[in-house]
């Protein structure tokens, strides 16, 4: 019986950009950063209230998985912004939005409200997407 | 709705820069009168917004900041009574008491288990990397890590 997703990948264009981006900008804490050559590191994360969850920071380069044309592919369907990478969710979605628009982040859709809640689109530092969702505060009457 | 029409976007935009006042100055000795003064608010309306924000009170917050702060330096060796002065607090005491209460390991336990998993990750960080992706990725075949780049 499957229980738990514990490792799901993120394919990134630049590890240190992307350690920079998950880290200093959304507050997701390393779980491990291990050097596998000169230029490339098992690099996961975890959102900040689920350290059971790895998010691998998986740098797009020729390997056995990728090799050159699928890597150059990859990464140019990156960069266009092709793939969703998920659902976050925070406590605040617009003091969330604040703080992240204030570091820098990329918002391809401010909070908007829909029939499923309130939701912003954000890239991260490759392309991909993530939708930004509250746990609360659906009802305009419950924000400050 | 859109960032320009959610309510009260200013009160937002205020408890967000102090709450990123206490992540960036959480070393310091911060005085939260001063940090709800400089946001406008009386303080008792101050606790109440942020509270509603983050669901901690501004110094539950700061004390979750520095003790997040002394769990990255403490993973690098730095001594308990150092890390305790770096991020703010004045007596190791309290300290190592509110360490072990938020992380469930006292700060020496914390540092023994940081120094093992440093010793494993030298000496075999394959280990650490779930086989089909060290196998995808050329690294279980390849001791160098030797890897071409795009």
């Amino acid at each position: 019986m499957i229980t738990k997703m514990t490792v799901a990948n993120i394919h990134v264009i630049n590890q240190d950009s992307a350690y920079d981006f998950y880290v200093n900008k959304l507050g997701f804490k390393v779980v491990d950063d291990i050097p596998m050559g000169p230029d490339t590191r098992w690099l996961t994360v975890s959102p900040p209230e689920q350290p059971d969850l790895q998010l691998v920071l998986f740098p797009v380069t020729v390997s056995k998985m990728f090799p050159k044309e699928v890597a150059e592919s990859l990464i140019e369907l990156i960069k266009k912004g092709i793939f969703g990478c998920g659902v976050l969710t925070c406590n605040d979605i617009f003091a969330t939005y604040e703080e992240l628009r204030s570091k820098g982040v990329v918002f391809i859709k401010p909070p908007t409200t829909e029939f499923y809640g309130t939701e912003a689109l954000f890239k991260d530092d490759s392309g991909n997407y993530f939708s930004l969702q509250a746990i609360k505060n659906f009802d305009n009457e419950n924000h400050i | 709705m859109t960032s320009d029409q959610y309510p009260k976007v200013y009160l937002y935009q205020r408890i967000v820069q102090a709450k990123q006042f206490i992540d960036h100055r959480y070393a310091e000795k911060i005085d939260l009168d001063n940090i709800s003064d400089e946001a406008h608010f009386s303080k008792f309306h101050f606790i109440r917004l942020f509270k509603s924000i983050y669901g901690k009170t501004p110094h539950q917050y700061l004390q979750f900041v520095r003790i997040e702060k002394a769990r990255l330096l403490l993973k690098e060796n730095d001594s308990v009574s150092n890390v305790c002065y770096l991020v703010g607090f004045d007596s190791v005491s309290t300290f190592s008491g509110l360490f072990t209460k938020m992380v469930g390991k006292t700060p020496s336990k914390f540092i023994s288990e940081s120094r093992e998993k440093k010793f494993q990750v030298k000496e075999n960080p394959l280990s650490f990397v779930p086989g089909c992706y060290a196998y995808m990725h050329g690294w279980s075949e390849n001791s160098n890590f030797e890897e071409e780049k795009v």
